[in-house]
C-alpha cells in the first residue's frame, strides 16, 4: 500500500484537512497554515467574550476510549470557544469486546448527526480505523492513539516553538526521555521536520527508544548532557510509572539521575532555551520543580496554545468535510 | 461604466463624517477599519481628516455566516483592537457594502469585545444590493452594478476601484 | 468411472515428467499416463489441450474453523475454497473448539470432510491438552484415529521440560511434531515486525529473535531427542538460515512457509490495514528475500496457504483488536503461480514444493501422479487469469489479494479420479 495512504484519507479532493489524524505526509504548508490560523484564535482567547460563532449549530462530540482529563477539557473548550454543541463521552473499553463496542458507539453517536468526532484510543490506529472505515463522512481529530500520534499535542508544540522562537529553521529540539512509548515524540519529530527543522535529537536509553527512530531524520543520544549541547528548545516527555516493570528500567530514582532535567542539566542548552512538556508533568522524576517553574518553563503556555490549535484544527477540519460532502453531492447530482 | 476615483471621494466623506461626529457631540471617536479594504479606506480617511488615532482592525472570518458553504478563510489573521471598546463610540469603516453580511459580521464581533456606545458606519462604495436592513452613515458614492459585475478595490496607495465582470461558467 | 484427460501437458515433480499427454483414471487411481491401457472405455472425457495436469495440490495448513467457529468457515465452505485453490490434501490445525486433542473431534473432523467431499483433510493434533502446554494429548489415540501430526501451534509449553518429554514421548512413537517456533515472551503483545513500520505505526514489535530463540531450542531439542520435526511458517530469514544449517549437519527437519511471507513484507501495515494483521507477524524486505531463497534452493520444502478465515466483525476493529490471519487457500495456485511470473521458481520446482514438498512432511499418499497412485489431478490454465473474488468459496473474506488479477486459472480439480471442483466458465 502506498504511502500516501495517510494523506488522502486526511485531505479532501482540494487538499483541505477533513480528518485530523497524523501528521504523517501532510505538507508542511498545510502545518503552517494551522499555526496561522491558531495564531488567530489566540488572540480570540484574549477577549472579554472569548467565542466565536464559527460551529454554531454544529455538534462536536469527543469520545474517549482512554481517560484523559486534561485534553478532553482543551478540546470541549475549543469547541465551545467556537460555538459548537459539545458532547463528551468516556467510553470503557474492558466492557465488551473493543471492537464491537468502538463501531457501535461511534455509528451511534453519528445517527445523532454528530459533525466531529474527537477520538481517544489506547489502540495505536484506532482514528484510521473510524476514518476509513465507521464514519468516513464526519471529521475524525485524532486526539491521541496508542503509541501512534497525538497530531493536537505535536501542532500545539510547534505553536509554542514559533511564538518563542519565531522560526524553524536554525533550531536545535531536543525530545527527551521515553520516545518509545510515546505519540507525543512521534508527532513532534514529524512536524518538526515537516516545518523545516535541521537538527532533531532524541535522549533516552536504549530501552526507551524505537527500533529505527533514525527514520525519523533525527540523531539519537544516550546521554542527556551531551544530547542538550546547545539546544533552543528541550521537549521532555513524561515517563509511565509501569515502565519499571518488564525491565525497561531499574527505578525511577536512576532514571531521574540520569535523563532528570534539572537547572545543572538545562544549563547545557543555550542560554535562552526554552523547556517543555506534554504534561501532566512527574516532578522529580522526569524534571526537576526549579526547571518546571522556573524562568525557561514554557509549560502553561503549552496549555493556553492547545486550545487555540484545537480551534483551528477544529475549524479547519470542519470546513474541509463539509466541502468535501458538498462535491460529493454535486458529483452525484450530475451523474 | 466610469468608476469613481477614491482621491476625489475621501475628502467629501472626511468633512461629512466630522459633521456627522460634532453633531452628535463624539469628541474621541476611536476608529476601526475591516480587513482588508477597510483597513485601507480608513487609513485614507484618517489622513484626510489630520488625525493620527491608533486604528482597530477587524478580521470578521471567524464571524461569517457562509461558514458551511465556503469554509474558513485561509488567511484569516487576528483582530487588533488597541483600545478598550467598552462604552465608546466607534467608527467602522469597510470599502465596499453589498449584501451587509460583512458589516453584520463584524458588528457580533465588537460585541464581542464590549458594549460600544454607538457604531457610526463609513463605506466608501454602497452597491445597493443589500438583503440585511444595514445602511452606511457617510457613503462614497453609490454605485449599481450588473449580476455579473463586482467592484475590487487596490490599495494601499493610490487606492484604486477596478471593475469585474465574472465569466459565464 | 473411468475418465480420459486428454491433451493435457502433464507435469509430475516426482517422476520428473514434464510432457503432453493423456491421462488414465479408474477407481479413483491413476491407471496409465500416456498410451491407453487395453481395454478402457472412458466413461466420462475432459479435453484437456491447453491445460497443465499436475498432482492435486497439498496444503499443510487450511484452519477450516469446525467445530467450533463456524462463523469464520466450515468443513464444507473451506474444503470447497481449497478445491477452487487447486487442492485435493490439506491439513487442519488443532485450534477448534473444543481443541482437537481427542479422538472424537478428529473423528467429527474426518465424518465432515468426507460427508463434504470436497478434499481430503488430515487433522494435526493437539501436542498438549487443550494447548496448555503441560499435559500431554493421547498422541497414539489420536495418530489411530487420523492424526498425522502434533503441534501446539503458537500456544507456548509450560516449560522447556515439558517440551521435552514430549519431543521424547512423539519420538517412541515415531510421531511427527510441528513447530511454530515463536518466543511468547519475545512476542508478548506484539504486533508487527519490530522494525521502522512499526515503530512509526506505533505498533509493538515482534523482533526476529522471537522467532529465531525459539528456533534454536527447538533445533537442539529435536537433535536431542530424535524426533521427526517440521517447522512451520517460519518468517524470517535468519530462520530459514538456521534450518538449513541443521539440516547441513544432517538433522532431518523439514520447513513451510505461508505463501504470503514470500509476497508481503510489513512495510503493507502502512496506512493500519487489518488484513495484513498475521501472526507469526510479516517481516521485512530481506526476510522476505531469504524465505524466497530457502523455498527456491529446497531448505524449505512446502509452500502453504496458512488459511486462516474471519467473519467481516473480526477484521472491523483498529488493528490490535483485529484478529490475525488472511483467508487465500482459495487462491493457493494462482497465487503461487506469481513466484513464477517474478522469476523465483520454474513451474515444474513450484509444483513440487506445492505438492510432493508438502506431502513428503507426513508421509501423506499425495502428490503424484505415478500410476497406482490416488487420482488427485489439478488441472489449470496457465495462460489464464484469476481475478480474486470474482468467485469466493470461503466464508472469510479477509484477503488483501481481493481484487488482484492472477496469473493461471483453475479449471478442474479431482480427487480420486472424481471433479471436486469446475471452474464456472470451463
Amino acid at each position: 500500500m502506498p504511502k500516501d495512504v495517510m494523506r488522502s484519507l486526511q485531505l479532501n479532493d482540494q487538499g483541505q484537512l477533513r480528518h485530523f489524524l497524523s501528521l504523517d505526509n501532510l505538507p508542511g504548508a498545510l502545518l503552517t497554515e494551522i499555526l496561522d490560523t491558531a495564531d488567530s484564535f489566540l488572540e480570540v482567547g484574549a477577549r472579554a467574550v472569548k467565542k466565536v460563532p464559527l460551529l454554531r449549530g454544529k455538534t462536536v462530540c469527543n469520545v474517549f476510549f482512554e481517560n484523559s482529563t486534561r485534553t478532553r477539557t482543551t478540546f470541549e473548550l475549543a469547541a465551545q470557544r467556537l460555538s459548537a454543541d459539545v458532547i463528551s463521552l468516556n467510553v470503557s473499553t474492558s466492557s465488551t469486546s473493543k471492537g464491537e463496542t468502538l463501531f457501535d458507539t461511534l455509528r451511534n453517536l453519528e445517527a445523532m448527526a454528530a459533525d466531529m468526532f474527537v477520538v481517544r484510543h489506547s489502540d495505536s490506529g484506532a482514528a484510521h480505523f473510524i476514518a476509513e472505515h465507521v464514519c468516513p463522512n464526519v471529521a475524525i481529530i485524532n486526539g491521541g492513539d496508542g503509541r501512534h500520534a497525538h497530531p493536537t499535542q505535536g501542532m500545539l508544540d510547534m505553536l509554542t516553538i514559533r511564538r518563542h522562537k519565531g522560526q524553524f529553521e536554525n533550531l536545535s529540539v531536543a525530545i527527551v526521555g521515553d520516545i518509545l512509548h510515546s505519540r507525543v515524540a512521534r508527532s513532534n519529530m514529524l512536524a518538526l521536520k515537516a516545518l523545516g527543522c535541521p537538527d532533531i535529537r532524541v535522549i533516552g536509553p536504549k530501552t526507551l527508544l524505537p527500533v529505527g527512530v533514525e527514520q525519523y531524520g533525527v540523531r539519537v543520544y544516550n546521554d542527556l548532557s551531551e544530547g542538550l549541547k546547545d539546544v533552543d528548545v528541550v521537549i521532555m516527555l513524561r515517563l509511565q510509572r509501569e515502565r519499571m516493570q518488564g525491565g525497561l528500567l531499574p527505578s525511577e530514582g536512576e532514571f531521574y539521575r540520569l535523563y532528570g532535567l534539572t537547572e545543572q542539566r538545562l544549563r547545557h542548552a543555550k542560554p535562552d532555551a526554552i523547556v517543555m512538556h506534554p504534561g501532566p508533568i512527574n516532578r522529580g522524576v522526569e524534571i526537576e520543580s526549579a526547571v518546571a517553574d522556573g524562568p525557561q518553563s514554557v509549560i502553561l503556555n503549552q496549555v493556553t496554545y492547545g486550545i487555540a490549535i484545537r480551534m483551528a484544527v477544529l475549524s479547519m477540519a470542519m470546513s474541509g468535510q463539509t466541502a468535501q460532502r458538498q462535491m460529493n453531492q454535486d458529483a452525484e447530482e450530475h451523474a | 461604466m466610469t468608476l469613481p476615483l477614491p482621491g476625489e471621494l475621501l475628502p467629501k466623506m472626511a468633512a461629512e463624517l466630522q459633521t456627522y461626529l460634532a453633531d452628535r457631540r463624539i469628541d474621541t471617536p476611536h476608529f476601526i477599519g475591516i480587513r482588508t479594504g477597510g483597513v485601507w479606506v480608513a487609513q485614507a480617511l484618517l489622513e484626510q481628516m489630520g488625525r493620527d488615532d491608533k486604528m482597530g482592525v477587524l478580521d470578521v472570518s471567524f464571524y461569517r455566516d457562509d461558514f458551511t458553504q465556503n469554509g474558513l478563510h485561509p488567511q484569516v489573521q487576528p483582530s487588533e483592537l488597541p483600545f478598550a471598546i467598552e462604552g465608546e463610540h466607534l467608527v467602522l469603516i469597510d470599502d465596499v457594502l453589498m449584501s451587509g453580511r460583512t458589516i453584520r459580521a463584524a458588528l457580533n464581533e465588537l460585541f464581542d469585545y464590549g458594549r460600544p456606545a454607538s457604531v457610526t458606519l463609513v463605506c466608501l462604495l454602497d452597491l445597493n444590493a443589500r438583503e440585511l436592513p444595514i445602511r452606511p452613515d457617510i457613503v462614497g458614492a453609490t454605485l449599481a452594478l450588473g449580476d455579473d459585475q463586482r467592484i475590487k478595490l487596490s490599495g494601499p496607495a493610490p487606492l484604486a476601484l477596478e471593475l469585474q465582470t465574472l465569466s459565464a461558467s | 468411472m473411468p475418465t480420459e484427460i486428454l491433451g493435457a501437458r502433464v507435469i509430475d515433480p516426482t517422476s520428473g515428467i514434464d510432457k503432453v499427454a493423456d491421462l488414465y483414471l479408474d477407481a479413483g487411481k491413476i491407471v496409465a499416463v500416456g498410451a491407453k491401457p487395453a481395454g478402457f472405455e472412458a466413461r466420462h472425457s475432459i479435453q484437456a489441450q491447453g491445460l497443465i495436469a499436475a498432482p492435486g495440490l497439498v496444503d499443510l495448513s487450511v484452519a477450516l474453523r469446525e467445530p467450533g467457529y463456524t462463523r469464520k468457515g466450515s468443513i464444507s465452505t473451506e474444503t470447497l475454497a481449497a478445491a477452487a485453490g487447486g487442492v485435493t490434501s490439506l491439513c487442519c490445525p488443532p485450534l477448534t473448539r473444543p481443541i482437537l486433542d481427542t479422538a472424537a473431534i478428529a473423528e467429527l473432523i474426518l465424518d465432515r470432510a468426507q460427508e463434504a467431499g470436497h478434499a481430503k483433510v488430515f487433522p494435526i493434533g493437539a501436542l498438549t491438552k487443550g494447548l496448555a502446554g503441560d499435559q500431554l494429548s493421547e498422541l497414539v489415540t489420536l495418530r489411530d484415529n487420523g492424526c498425522i501430526g502434533f503441534g501446539n501451534g503458537l500456544a507456548p509449553m509450560a516449560n522447556n521440560r515439558v517440551l521435552q518429554r514430549a519431543l521424547e514421548y512423539a519420538a517412541t512413537f515415531d510421531l511427527t511434531v510441528v513447530f511454530h517456533s515463536q518466543d511468547p515472551d519475545l512476542a508478548n503483545g506484539g504486533l508487527a515486525h519490530e522494525g521502522a513500520t512499526a515503530s512509526f505505526l506505533g505498533l509493538a514489535g515482534i523482533p526476529e529473535t522471537a522467532e529465531t530463540v525459539a528456533l534454536a531450542r527447538n533445533l537442539l531439542l529435536v537433535e536431542q531427542t530424535g524426533v521427526r520435526a517440521h517447522f512451520t511458517q517460519i518468517t524470517s530469514a535468519r530462520g530459514a538460515q538456521m534450518i538449513a544449517d541443521a539440516q547441513a549437519r544432517g538433522l532431518s527437519v523439514s520447513a513451510d512457509v505461508a505463501l504470503y511471507q514470500l509476497l508481503l513484507t510489513d512495510d503493507a501495515l502502512t496506512g493500519f490495514s487489518s488484513l495484513y494483521h498475521v501472526q507469526p507477524p510479516l517481516r521485512s524486505r530481506q526476510d522476505r528475500e531469504g524465505l524466497r531463497e530457502a523455498v527456491k534452493s529446497g531448505v524449505i520444502q512446502a509452500i502453504a496457504s496458512h488459511h486462516q478465515p474471519h467473519e467481516a466483525d473480526a477484521k472491523l476493529a483498529p488493528f490490535a483488536a483485529t484478529e490475525p490471519g488472511i483467508s487465500s487457500v482459495e487462491i493457493l495456485l494462482p497465487l503461487a503461480l506469481s513466484l513464477v511470473e517474478d522469476g523465483l521458481l520454474d513451474l515444474p520446482t513450484l509444483l513440487q514444493r506445492l505438492t510432493s514438498g508438502p506431502a513428503a512432511v507426513f508421509g501423506l499418499p499425495a502428490g503424484t501422479l505415478n500410476v497406482g497412485a490416488a487420482a488427485d489431478i489439478v488441472l489449470f490454465d496457465r495462460a489464464g487469469k484469476t481475478t480474486a473474488g470474482e468467485q469466493w468459496y470461503s466464508k472469510g473474506r479477509n484477503c488483501p489479494f481481493m481484487g488482484d488479477t492472477l496469473p493461471g486459472s483453475v479449471r478442474y480439480t479431482l480427487m480420486n479420479g472424481r471433479l471436486s471442483f469446475q471452474a464456472i466458465s470451463a
